[in-house]
């Protein structure tokens, strides 16, 4: 506005003038603006009636909504509105959690044999357990429990390094396991880690290895040489309370056998695994996870492949 | 009474007025929290970052982990369900800055400690996909080359001290820990053995599966391992932290 004298017809200015002739008009706000402002000081209000807030002292008010109630060791609490006890009345009492419970209630009451007779409950423990493998499992075990050759296990197979009994899984989960065998490159020469190679690959049937070098292999095997017997068995057959596989099937864990193509290529890979050893770690889930989740789980992993 | 005119015509007052005005909204919000009780959760087993664990958090920050993902589960059930009990305000209470966040792009890691193993963590962080092939998460391999510089580990334990976090300098400090936390965590918390104490951890945890180097991985790994786990939940029920709200 250059020219006071411009001003339109009927509408105010602030009054104030700058620089001789600069004035500010002093329109009336807006009607919808100014009811919406009015609507939310009434909201405001009601707000602080119905919810906690405002602080009085070291507490606040709680507000009206008095009435969040749930269930704490068999006694029932009534608190005012905040996230917490609604938290707690959803866990008890949401219609998901009472629809979810009454399943995991029949599971939790059944025991592994009827579990994995059932095909409802089967049908269930499938469609849970997929979602919580994939929460908790699935990053090490990958999607369907497959593994990853050198690092994690398949639990759809029927091969087990723990044993696959239903007990054996559900300890697994619990407590976690510790694969360990110890690295031989102290203990080997370049000779002896070839021959006991051939003597593993031997074990398999795999052809193309040496006999007599298999044969000197054997008695490295054992022997107190290698001492391999003591958690392989002398037969190869693996001892599942060490965890140690059993080398006489076409399965492998830690070696990628079938990988290779020749027998050298083959070779190389068993001769890797006894040169380094083998450190790896299954973590404990008994705290994180609640026993009926465990069972799901264990049921889960059982039905995989080749629970025993 | 002050004029509507003075204000207007004097750009300092403006300022220092309007500044008062719009800080209203977060004084009434924030001020009460430190005076009403149970804003921070009596809990046990909350204690300050060790040396070892604290430069893995300042890791953390620098890489910008935090961009995706958060550190604290809200009390609802299907976060319950997926990540585990929900984030106590006692569990940040040491953390500056905190790492609460609301950006997921990835899940959130306020209980991942102790979820995995250090391998898979080391392995995870080199190649996320080597793992989780969906994954969308970048690769840090340089966690694994770069050397981890501790030397300055004091400064930042005094720097920290100074906002309030209990570590040690004097006999009576480390008095007032060893009463507060016990004489394990004590020693973990007093700034004078603060490399000692490093590398101590470093050794025995052998998080990054090269006990012959110290590397940032060392320390990454050793943070994200203790996320959520200082809290024993099962010695608490069920409502037990409901009753501070
Ligand atoms: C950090 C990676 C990791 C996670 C997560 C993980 N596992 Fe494992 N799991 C392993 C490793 C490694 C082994 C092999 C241990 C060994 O070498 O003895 C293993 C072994 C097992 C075995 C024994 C296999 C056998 O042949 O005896 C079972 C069963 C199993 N895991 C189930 C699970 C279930 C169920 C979950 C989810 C609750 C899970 N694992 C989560 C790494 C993991
Ligand atoms: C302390 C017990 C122990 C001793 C001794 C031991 N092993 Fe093992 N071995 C294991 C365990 C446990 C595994 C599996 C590790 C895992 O799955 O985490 C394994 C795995 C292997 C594998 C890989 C199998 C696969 O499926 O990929 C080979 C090969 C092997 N051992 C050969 C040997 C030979 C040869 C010797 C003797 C020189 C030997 N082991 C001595 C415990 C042992
Ligand atoms: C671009 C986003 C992004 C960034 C940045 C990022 N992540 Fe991730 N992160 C993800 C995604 C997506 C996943 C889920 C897939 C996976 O496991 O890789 C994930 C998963 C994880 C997990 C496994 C969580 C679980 O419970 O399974 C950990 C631990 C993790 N990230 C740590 C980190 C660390 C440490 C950093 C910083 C060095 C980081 N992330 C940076 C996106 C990101």
């Amino acid at each position: 506005m250059n020219n006071p004298s411009d001003k339109k017809q009927g509408v105010q200015t602030t009054g104030h003038v700058w620089d001789d002739d600069l004035c500010e008009y002093n329109n009336p706000l807006p009607r919808w603006w100014l009811w919406t402002f009015y609507g939310t000081v009434f909201f405001a209000i009601l707000y602080w009636l119905l919810y906690p807030a405002w602080p009085v002292g070291s507490s606040y008010t709680k507000g009206l909504f008095n009435d969040i109630t749930y269930t704490v060791n068999g006694e029932e609490v009534t608190t005012h509105w905040n996230t917490r006890a609604l938290f707690m009345r959803d866990m008890q009492s949401s219609p998901a959690a009472v629809r979810q419970r009454e399943f995991l209630d029949v599971i939790a009451a059944t025991d592994y044999e009827d579990l994995l007779a059932d095909a409802d409950k089967l049908a269930f423990v499938r469609s849970y357990g997929r979602g919580i493998f994939g929460d908790y499992c699935a990053a090490c075990h990958q999607t369907g429990g497959t593994g990853i050759v050198g690092r994690y296990p398949n639990l759809s197979d029927d091969d087990w390094l723990w044993g696959g009994s239903v007990a054996d899984i559900e300890r697994t989960i619990m407590h976690g396991r510790l694969g360990y065998m110890p690295p031989f490159r102290e203990t080997f020469d370049a000779e002896q880690l070839d021959v006991v190679a051939e003597y593993v690959l031997s074990l398999s049937g795999i052809d193309g290895g040496d006999a007599a070098k298999a044969q000197r292999g054997e008695v490295i095997f054992k022997g107190m040489a290698g001492g391999c017997f003591h958690c392989h068995g002398a037969d190869g057959k693996g001892l599942p309370s060490q965890g140690a596989p059993n080398l006489t099937d076409s399965v492998w864990t830690i070696a990628n056998v079938p990988a290779a193509e020749t027998f050298d290529a083959k070779k190389e890979a068993v001769k890797g695994v006894i040169h380094n050893g083998v450190q790896r770690q299954m973590p404990a889930f008994g705290e994180r996870l609640s026993p009926v989740e465990v069972k799901v789980l264990t049921a889960y992993v059982h039905q995989l492949g080749g629970g025993q | 009474m002050m004029k509507h005119e003075t204000i207007e015509t004097n750009s300092g007052l403006l300022i220092i007025l309007t500044l008062a005005v719009i800080s209203i909204g977060g004084l009434v919000e924030i001020v009460p929290l430190f005076y009403i009780d149970g804003t921070v959760e009596e809990v046990e087993g909350v204690r300050p970052y060790s040396p070892l664990e604290l430069r893995g958090r300042d890791i953390y920050v620098r890489e910008g982990c935090y961009t995706c993902h958060s550190q604290m589960i809200r009390p609802f059930r299907d976060e319950y369900l997926r990540y585990g009990h929900y984030s106590l305000a006692a569990e940040s209470q040491y953390d500056h800055p905190f790492q609460w966040g609301s950006k997921r792009t990835g899940p959130d890691l306020a209980r991942v400690g102790g979820k995995y193993s250090n391998d898979w963590h080391v392995q995870h962080l080199v190649a996320p996909r080597s793992v989780v092939p969906e994954s969308i998460m970048p690769n840090y391999p340089w966690l694994l080359d770069n050397e981890l510089q501790y030397a300055d580990v004091e400064a930042r334990m005094k720097a920290l001290k100074r906002v309030g976090v209990p570590y040690s300098e004097t006999v009576e400090e480390y008095r007032a820990n060893v009463e507060k936390f016990g004489e394990d965590v004590a020693r973990t918390l007093d700034i004078g053995r603060a490399r000692e104490n490093l590398v101590a951890q470093a050794q025995a945890g052998n998080f990054d599966g090269n006990g012959a180097r110290l590397s940032e991985m060392d320390a990454v790994v050793a943070y994200l391992q203790v996320l959520g786990t200082m809290v024993d939940f099962g010695q608490y029920d069920e409502g037990h932290f409901a009753q501070f709200r």
